[in-house]
């Protein structure tokens, strides 16, 4: 069904496509819109599901522990300093192997307060072990939530996933999507099932010590599931491809106008779309420029990145954080995945800057002739 | 059709956000592809608010915000004293304001600006000042981007849920667009 709506409100719908279950929720802006839709849809009985008014975000997430162990699909959604005060149970989630799903509404950190967006919350968690996929539309929001289950869940996986959306610059947009109908999401996703649960008649230890004899071996499982993830991704997108008729570059990587480009730029979220709207103006006056859409952060797709970025010139990075005392997050990882090519690494859009077509002109032209003129766009 | 971008000045509480997510779904029922989004600062009644519409016939990719409007609605005029609403116009663009004074009066004259008494019509039609939704008749009625009937469906969905809200706020608006047909 084709609908105009908010970008919130996709995300809502995709959980609700998923036959989420449980949504521990603690809500704060800019991702508040995703919980009072969701309270609708319970509220009006579209929604068979558990809303838990939790009293804090530390406790949604542990709520998820619990409710993913009763064998129960579970989805929360966050931003900003609200995430971070789940940052304790995070890396326990993922280490318990735990398939949640999260969506961010990625805002800057304080202090000093700020609302609006950039990504300083989830990229700080890139370390604990979830999944994270960046999206660009509301189109994609709905897409990626449901793909989320279906990878988070794969035996090949079973760890955690966030989906991450611009606040504001994307949660609060009214645009073109189309929903997909519950009956193809049902056979695309089928219902959650837990190996091992929590069973009153049979109980156990779940989440236990892991001696020095063992933890070694259980982070080396986390990091193969986690490379697992690629094909996992990949195949995600490609099933969907085939069931929705829509798909997001490999899955990994969206590439735009990158056959014969010389120059590109690498970013996430809805830089990329201001990028494809000057990539595209470029184009039209004669340069070979592009965009690579880095739509999944972790795993980390080496072998797509390299493939998209071999016969470049040159390449520019555009992160929308910066790691305080070194430089931006993105921008360190490309440089060291691609050591043959000229990479620039900008700091873009830090706690709601716009990023301009302008700003995309400008660093197309550093590019071009070479030299980057400046670091920080502001 | 060439990307077409619409920029509504309001004060908040004033509906501003609404108009251009009313106009957005309208433009969707044209067949159109669109976005709507809001300029959030700090969210207080009465402060000034800006929110956009941006309409095509294909997929939408820019996120950056409205600087070069081809069309700007000025809700409330008071709020011209503080703020240049004609920032970036588009050359040729129109504005579209809901005023009882004439475009020479408001100092925007020299833009191609019409003005319309939306808040008496508002008054007479739905018996409150409430002109966001009315705007929008006169934004259809002079820019033909967005067609009345469309306008009228994305009304019913939007108030639903609200009662007679829906059908005083489509008499408004038709009221305002015949209103703009006999001036244009």
């Amino acid at each position: 069904m084709k609908l105009v709506i908010e970008a919130s409100e996709a995300v809502a719908l995709g959980a609700k496509l998923s036959r989420v279950k449980v949504c521990p929720m603690y809500p704060i802006t800019p991702s508040t819109h995703i919980p009072e839709r969701i309270s609708d849809y319970i509220f009006d009985g579209e929604m068979d599901a558990e809303m838990i008014h939790v009293e804090s975000e530390h406790s949604a997430a542990s709520a998820m522990i619990g409710s993913i162990l009763t064998g129960s699909r579970s989805f929360t959604a966050t931003s900003s300093n609200g995430f971070e005060l789940m940052y304790e149970i995070l890396p326990i989630l993922s280490g318990m192997r735990l398939p949640a799903v999260m969506a961010i509404a990625n805002r800057a950190v304080a202090a000093p307060i700020n609302i609006w967006n950039d990504h300083s919350d989830s990229m700080s968690a890139r370390d604990q072990g979830w999944i994270q996929l960046y999206v660009e539309s509301s189109q994609e929001c709905v897409d990626t939530i449901i793909q989320c289950y279906k990878i988070a869940e794969d035996k090949k996986v079973l760890l955690p996933a966030m989906m991450c959306l611009d606040g504001f610059t994307l949660t609060h947009v009214f645009e073109n999507v189309d929903l997909p109908a519950q009956k193809k999401v049902d056979s695309f996703l089928p219902s959650f099932k837990i190996e091992d649960k929590l069973d009153v008649k049979n109980p156990k230890t779940f989440g236990p010590i892991g001696f020095p004899d063992s933890f070694m071996e259980l982070k080396k499982q986390q990091q193969d599931s986690m490379l697992n993830a690629l094909e996992v991704i990949e195949k995600a997108n490609k099933d969907y491809a085939k069931e929705f008729g829509r798909s997001y570059g490999d899955g990994l990587v969206e590439l735009f106008e990158m056959a014969d480009a010389e120059y590109a730029i690498l970013a996430l979220g809805t830089i990329c779309g201001t990028a494809k709207a000057k990539a595209r103006d470029l184009r039209s006056r004669g340069k070979k420029v592009g965009v690579i859409k880095l739509r999944c952060f972790r795993p980390f797709p080496v072998e797509s990145l390299r493939k998209a970025a071999k016969s470049l010139k040159g390449l520019a990075v555009l992160d929308r954080h910066i790691s305080l005392g070194a430089e931006g997050p993105v921008f360190t990882e490309i440089n060291s995945t691609l050591p043959k090519i000229k990479v620039f690494g900008y700091i873009a859009g830090l706690g709601g800057r716009d990023v301009t077509l302008d700003h995309i002109e400008g660093v197309f032209k550093d590019l071009e002739k070479g030299k980057q003129s400046r670091e920080w766009l502001l | 059709m060439v990307l077409k971008e619409v920029r509504f000045h309001g004060r908040g509480g004033q509906g501003a956000v609404t108009s251009s997510q009313v106009l957005a779904v309208a433009a969707f029922h044209d067949g159109k592809f669109t976005q709507a989004f809001p300029n959030f600062g700090v969210e207080r009644t009465g402060a000034p608010i800006e929110s956009y519409t941006r309409i095509d016939d294909g997929p939408i990719d820019v996120r950056q915000h409205v600087y070069n409007p081809d069309y700007v609605i000025i809700l409330d005029p008071s709020l011209m004293a503080d703020l240049d609403m004609t920032k970036g116009l588009e050359k040729g663009g129109l504005v579209i304001v809901n005023s009882n004074k004439t475009p020479k009066e408001l100092g925007l004259g020299k833009f191609n600006t019409k003005c319309i008494d939306i808040t008496k019509v508002a008054l007479d039609v739905i018996g409150k000042p409430f002109v966001n939704i009315a705007a929008l008749g006169a934004f259809a009625s002079l820019s033909g981007e967005v067609s009345l009937k469309a306008l009228d469906k994305a009304i019913d969905e939007r108030f639903a849920a609200k009662g007679k809200i829906a059908a005083l706020n489509k008499e408004a608006c038709k009221v305002v667009f015949n209103k703009c047909e006999e001036v244009k």
